[in-house]
Order: C-alpha cells, then sequence, then structure tokens
C-alpha cells in the first residue's frame, strides 16, 4: 500500500518537472531558464529519493548529494555569467 | 509501531511532492521572473526538505540506518537553495529584467543610483503607494 502511495508521489513530481520544462522553453529572459533548470534539478533530487524509497535500496544516496552539488553549482555559475559577462575573471578586478 | 512510522515517511513525501507541484504551478503562472523564483526557490525547496525527511525516516525505521549522505543533502539543500535564489534574482536585476507593472517598490534601483552609499537597511520607508 505504501508502493501505490510512493508511485503517486512520483507522478506528482513529473508532472512538476513537466511544468519546470515549460518554463525552461517559453521563458521570455535568460534567468527564466536558469530558475526552471534550478527548480528541475531540485525535482529530480527528490525523485531519486522518492525511488531509494520504492526499490527499499541505498546505493542512489551518493547521487542525491552529487545531483545537488552540481545544481547549486551550475545555477551560480550561469548566474554569474550572465551578470558580469565571464565566469572566471583576470585578477585585477574583483 | 514501524508501520505506523513508514506510513509518518510516506505521507511525508506525499505532501512534499505535493509542495513541489504547487511550486511549478507557481513558477508557469506568475508574471515576473522575481515573483517566479519567489515561488521556484521557497517551496521547492521546502517540498525536497519534506522528501528528504520522509526519506531519512523511512531508511531509519525500516533498515535501522542513520544515513549521514540524507542528512548531509538535506543540510546541503536547506542552505544553497536561497542563495541560488538570490544569485539568480540579482543577476536578472543587473542584466537589465523588466519589474513587472504591477511591483510597487524597488529598493535596489536607488542602492545602484547612488553607488551604494545608502545601504539597504539605512533606506527610508516610502510612502505607500497612491490608491487611484
Amino acid at each position: 500500500m505504501t508502493t501505490v502511495f510512493l508511485s503517486i508521489a512520483l507522478v506528482i513530481l513529473a508532472i512538476a518537472v513537466l511544468g519546470c520544462a515549460y518554463r525552461l522553453i517559453a521563458g521570455p529572459s535568460r534567468s527564466d531558464r536558469i530558475a526552471a533548470l534550478d527548480t528541475i534539478g531540485i525535482n529530480l533530487l527528490a525523485m531519486i529519493a522518492v525511488f531509494c524509497m520504492l526499490l527499499d535500496t541505498q546505493a542512489l544516496m551518493e547521487i542525491i548529494l552529487v545531483i545537488g552539488i552540481l545544481t547549486f553549482l551550475g545555477t551560480t555559475v550561469m548566474a554569474r555569467y550572465i551578470e558580469r559577462g565571464s565566469v572566471i575573471e583576470d585578477g585585477d578586478d574583483r | 509501531m514501524a508501520t505506523i512510522v513508514e506510513w509518518i515517511a510516506v505521507v511525508l513525501a506525499l505532501a512534499g511532492a505535493i509542495f513541489c507541484a504547487i511550486s511549478a504551478f507557481g513558477l508557469i503562472r506568475l508574471p515576473d521572473v522575481y515573483l517566479r523564483s519567489h515561488a521556484a526557490t521557497k517551496s521547492a525547496a521546502l517540498g525536497v526538505l519534506f522528501v528528504l525527511i520522509g526519506a531519512f525516516i523511512y531508511f531509519w525505521v525500516v533498515d535501522g540506518i542513520v544515513n549521514a549522505k540524507l542528512l548531509l543533502a538535506i543540510v546541503f539543500v536547506f542552505l544553497t537553495s536561497p542563495v541560488a535564489g538570490h544569485l539568480n534574482g540579482r543577476a536578472a536585476y543587473r542584466s537589465g529584467v523588466k519589474l513587472w507593472k504591477g511591483s510597487v517598490r524597488d529598493d535596489f534601483k536607488k542602492v545602484l543610483e547612488d553607488g551604494g552609499k545608502s545601504a539597504p537597511d539605512t533606506v527610508h520607508e516610502p510612502e505607500p503607494p497612491k490608491r487611484p
């Protein structure tokens, strides 16, 4: 019976990812797309946690950590690129 | 006893999934990048924290394992999601994304105009907007 509830949670999370994918494609500015990509990454993290409970395994926990770190790094780097035009700058200006 | 706690974990995961769906709905419907990041950052982080805490309780009760990686992921998401939203909003403002036409207050514009002399905590409260 818990399997049914976890499957429903997985379907709801998939619908959330689809909504974020709409904003990722149709977003008017680049920042909309970055916010949508960040939310997609975080929803994927939640999906993998639900999947771990569904399969009753601990083997996917590293993937949760790695996706969290990669999402944060990607958002930071893209926001910095939009704001300043470059990701890694020369040493003079801070 | 274990069954009850297992059900609590599953209901937490379901509630987190519903929070994530609500945040995706806000991401679709809200009119502005700033309002959208308001929806995308906070409620999505809350939903993911619910799901992760549910998974943590589930593995703690069912398998008897305190999973340190899951705890680390909870702390990491809780710390980095607001930071990412803040960075994205500031980048959007400085790259010239317009505010929604119904926005009534813009503090960061004043700070940018006088070169950062008036820090945000010294900005005086503006007049309330005139209602027609």
